[in-house]
């Protein structure tokens, strides 16, 4: 592209303190629907693809435009990719927002702002770069209505500048997101980013201390957020038969399935459809169609956040009871009721754990990465059907709907698992079964699909009392053995479910336990306390629920462990409660968050000093 | 067509040789009498006649005495008797995994026209392949004879009391839906509901067949517009109903009067004969006009309703492939290595 020269000049250094080099926060205030979602991913990419560890972070509102939205760009040499508090870099779009936004910055902080905010007179411990968006942005857009949008691109340019981040890869991350079929639309923006670029380098002095140095850290890793990679997970476990109904953050796992479905899930010689992805009226009806495509031998799902589960609960009451395979994606947000419905939140532990009246327990998987939401994702089909019964994918909004870097996903070679169906033949030969009888002592009975070609292959599902031959009942005997053998296939679930990741430190007398988004505050967290305060800690990340032997084991060896949570009443400490002796549950401390932002490794770290009396 | 029953030479049997024991089920634990027993002898005999193998069905239900029923009848052929008024998705989401499935759904008044009014609504604008049998007695039988909300304005419970809020008409209302086959009958109806169950077969589509069928420990005293008294003395069929099936000749037989043949998907017919009034079962505004009049004179408006058989099936509508999603190959459902490594270099 012959458009492709950038300016020579690089920023001089005039900065006071320690130079943060390729260890700082940028936050870009804009206001919702104004576009800025294209210069702020272009921002990221940059940073990723000059190899410099990176995640961004888009704290929105529950509206379609006006509200004040955010973006965060994290970059750390270390890796460090969870939610840091202090911001290094304001870039003040929002005239709402912006007194508040700079007034928050910790001594020392930039600020790129649109010049007519003025935003100089406010404080004198900052360093600010007012830029004139509206003079840059009418020579490179000459279309007026385009202008809200190219003038974004602007400050991409004059952060670059100011950040020295390389031009050519903000001009390779251009086109990656407008992809070839917008190339003219690229041309637009790199022109403004270029304007911006150059306008900087002629006007501003640098004088704060970020700046971003070319590393080799994230090669051949790739950009993904948790519900594409869930959707990814899915449609490589061989989903069939999907059924949801919008909520945020859940409704981009179906969209983004959706659009991989039609690449890929199409029968190369009929063109037509290997799967059904149906947008129910409602919640119950998604849960119900998906239960019962699993009853008939689908793979099925549904995707959904706290609200939507709430609806679910009588149906998966039937699915625990009737045996149902079926997963469901819950993407957290804060509840109780509509809650802070764009704000990320770990608050469906105990609910999901013990989902619908009666005696019920479900299992959880807790992925905290990409990599995990596809792997874990195809571990729940399976799962599902090995064990007949829903299982949740426990991810939340910080997951799911923000960006991460990821290795490239393994591709599964293992052919589908199906778990214990009896064909036409199996029954011929077998004369017959008892859909709940436990053959082989693992609480796992065997099933048939409708359809089945065979006169004896048939059994009646029903939620209400049933025998091991799926006949009504109201014995007690028939109950009480009928509810036995299900907590009994709970217990064979917890010897097959994902295994913790253990880090032991075998100087640490304190460890962490926590699940899912959790894991970068608590990771990061850990090296705070070793470096400033030389407190050395274990960790154990469970990945799914019911526990797993490692985590008894993890709290018998430490003498205090903190569970780390994003909700207010200790959840998962609370089902912990539920199966350990009060011995052990002496040694459990508690460290919550549930202000809806990402949790961060500062408010463990304060925490647990605290705590630990430091 | 191959079977893995060889019955005894001597016992009546079907064109694909089963004994009509093949079609029945367990033992009813319904009241002595109840209307939804005698549908359920519609069924047996119905497929039986039909000759479709059992295990090629699937039951749903809801929650309800009617919910019950499929316990009773075709008890080779899976059943899921699921959560109240959400049987709709219950069959939806089984006929999405397996589109070879004959889909029989049974519901009752409570079921459908309240908690289940949503669902019913969806499952007909869908036009999800799925016999829907409303058995209709106006009235709560489990919890002991509380009013539905199919029951008529004025219509006593057996204490006297009189409701004092209007019904729905769930034909009149999956016909504002756009359902493609709409009937009403009476469980005291053999002949007439024989048919309709029948041609609801051959039908590729939803067909909705609401059937009056008196409660006869809550619902059958006098004051009540559900009772047996009541509906036979208010009855007015439309028509007279005969079903021919694809594997017999149609040509045979059509006797005296004036016949119409509406022709179903799978190359059935239903015959209507006509009786003292003329009706065009494929016009859809006099279907509803038909059950305004009726509403208006007190008659129970009986036969074919509606029949629209160029409207496309859900299952046809999604484009699948044509075997079951349920047990497509792995080869079918997880996509390449080579698709894998195009996904993750774009995502580079």
């Amino acid at each position: 592209m012959s458009t492709l020269e950038v300016s020579p000049l690089a920023p001089s250094f005039r900065a006071s303190g320690q130079p943060k080099t390729n260890d700082f926060s940028i936050q870009i205030a804009t206001v919702n629907g104004s576009g800025s979602q294209t210069a702020n991913t272009v921002l990221m990419r940059t940073i990723f693809q000059m190899g410099i560890p990176v995640s961004g972070k888009n704290m929105f509102p529950s509206n379609i435009a006006g509200l004040p939205t955010w973006f965060t760009i994290r970059a750390s040499r270390d890796g460090y990719v969870g939610r840091r508090k202090q911001v290094d870099f304001l870039v003040a779009m929002n005239p709402e927002t912006a007194r508040e936004d700079v007034m928050n910055l910790e001594p020392g902080a930039a600020v790129v702002y649109d010049e007519p905010l003025q935003l100089r007179t406010l404080r004198s411990d900052l360093h600010f770069y007012p830029v004139p968006f509206d003079k840059l942005v009418g020579p490179v857009c000459p279309e007026a209505k385009l202008r809200k949008l190219v003038r974004n691109m602007i400050y991409d340019g004059v952060v670059a500048w100011l950040l020295s981040l390389e031009m050519p890869e903000v001009h390779k991350a251009l086109v990656k997101q407008f992809g070839k079929r917008k190339a003219k639309a690229a041309e637009l923006n790199w022109g403004a980013a270029q304007a911006g670029y150059d306008w900087a380098a002629r006007t501003l002095t640098k004088t704060d201390p970020c700046r971003a140095e070319r590393m080799n850290a994230t090669a051949g890793k790739v950009i993904i957020d948790g519900n594409s990679a869930c959707a990814l997970g899915a449609m490589f476990a061989g989903v069939t038969v999907v059924t949801w109904y919008p909520i945020t953050p859940s409704s981009s796992l179906v969209e983004s399935l959706i659009a991989y479905a039609k690449r890929y899930r199409h029968d190369p010689n009929t063109g037509k459809a290997t799967y059904a992805i149906v947008q129910a009226e409602d919640e119950l009806a998604s849960i119900g169609m998906a239960l019962s495509a699993g009853w008939a031998g689908a793979r099925a799902m549904t995707a959904t956040a706290g609200p939507g589960i709430s609806l679910m609960s009588e149906f998966i009451g039937l699915g625990y009871y009737a045996e149902l395979p079926v997963v469901i994606f819950d993407v957290e947000r804060v509840g109780p009721s509509t809650g802070l419905p764009t704000r990320t939140a770990q608050g469906d532990i105990l609910k999901n754990a013990l989902l619908s009246h009666g005696d019920t327990r479900h299992p959880m998987f807790f992925p905290s990465s990409p990599e995990e939401c596809f792997s874990l994702s195809i571990e729940a089909f399976e799962f599902a059907e090995l064990f007949q019964t829903p299982v949740f994918v426990m991810s939340d909004l910080d997951l799911g709907m923000n960006s991460w870097m990821a290795d490239p996903f393994p591709y599964p070679d293992q052919p589908l698992r199906r778990g214990k169906v009896l064909s036409a033949e199996d029954i011929e030969r077998l004369g017959g079964f008892a859909r709940y009888r436990d053959v082989d002592g693992d609480g796992i009975g065997y099933r048939t699909l409708p359809g089945t070609k065979n006169p004896a292959a048939a059994y009646f599902t029903r939620g209400s009392g049933h025998n091991e031959k799926a006949q009504y009942t109201e014995r007690e005997d028939d109950y009480i053995n009928n509810m036995e053998r299900l907590a009994h296939k709970f217990e064979t679930m917890r010897r097959h479910v994902p295994a913790p990741v253990v880090r032991i430190n075998e100087r640490a007398k304190i460890g962490f336990v926590a699940v899912g988004t959790s894991d970068y505050a608590v990771r990061e967290s850990c090296d705070q306390l070793r470096q400033g305060y030389d407190l050395e800690s274990s960790y154990l990340r469970l990945r799914a629920y019911p526990f797993t032997a490692e985590l008894e084991d993890f709290i018998r060896r430490h003498e205090r462990v903190y569970v780390v949570e994003q909700n207010r009443d200790a959840q998962l400490l609370s089902l912990m409660r539920l199966e350990y002796e009060p011995e052990l549950l002496a040694k459990l401390r508690s460290v919550r968050y549930f202000g809806g932002m990402p949790l961060d490794a500062r408010t463990v770290t304060d925490e647990v000093l605290k705590q630990e009396g430091k | 067509m191959s079977t893995t029953i060889t019955p005894p030479p001597s016992k009546k049997v079907n064109r694909i040789g089963l004994d009509v024991l093949n079609y029945k089920g367990s033992k009813t634990t319904l009241c002595a009498g109840c209307g939804h027993n005698a549908i359920s002898e519609r069924i047996v005999e119905c497929f039986y006649e039909l000759g479709i193998e059992p295990w090629s069905v699937a039951k749903f239900s809801g929650i309800g005495c009617s919910s019950k029923s499929p316990a009773y009848f075709l008890g080779q052929s899976h059943g899921f008797n699921s959560v109240h008024g959400r049987m709709p998705a219950v069959a939806t989401g089984a006929l999405l995994a397996n589109r070879n499935l004959l889909g029989l759904g049974v519901t009752g008044d409570g079921d459908t026209a309240s908690i289940g009014l949503g669902q019913f609504m969806h499952m007909v604008r869908r036009n999800v392949p799925l016999i829907y049998v409303i058995e209709n007695n106006g009235v709560y039988g489990l919890t002991k004879g509380q009013f539905s909300a199919t029951a008529d304005i004025g219509s006593t419970l057996k204490t006297g009391a009189p409701n004092q809020l209007p019904p729905f008409d769930c034909c009149a209302l999956a016909l504002q839906w756009g359902a493609t086959f709409v009937a009403r009958s009476f469980s005291g109806d053999k002949k007439q509901l024989q048919s309709l169950l029948k041609a609801a077969v051959a039908h590729n589509g939803l067909a909705v067949i609401d059937v009056i069928s008196p409660c006869v420990t809550f619902n059958d005293h006098d004051g009540s517009t559900k009772s047996y008294a009541y509906v036979k003395d208010h009855e007015e069929a439309l028509h007279e109903l005969d079903f021919v099936p694809f594997f017999e000749d149609i040509s045979v037989e059509i006797g005296e009067g004036e016949v119409r043949d509406v022709a179903l998907h799978d190359g059935s017919h239903l015959r209507i004969r006509k009786l003292d009034r003329e009706y065009d079962p494929t016009n859809r505004m006099a279907a509803l006009a038909a059950l305004e009049e009726a509403e208006t004179k007190g008659e129970v408006l009986t036969g074919v309703l509606y029949v629209n058989t160029n409207k496309p099936s859900f299952i046809d509508v999604l484009d699948l492939v044509d075997q079951p999603l349920a047990t497509l190959p792995d080869s079918l459902v997880r996509p390449s290595h080579a698709a894998l490594d195009e996904i993750m270099e774009e995502l580079r």
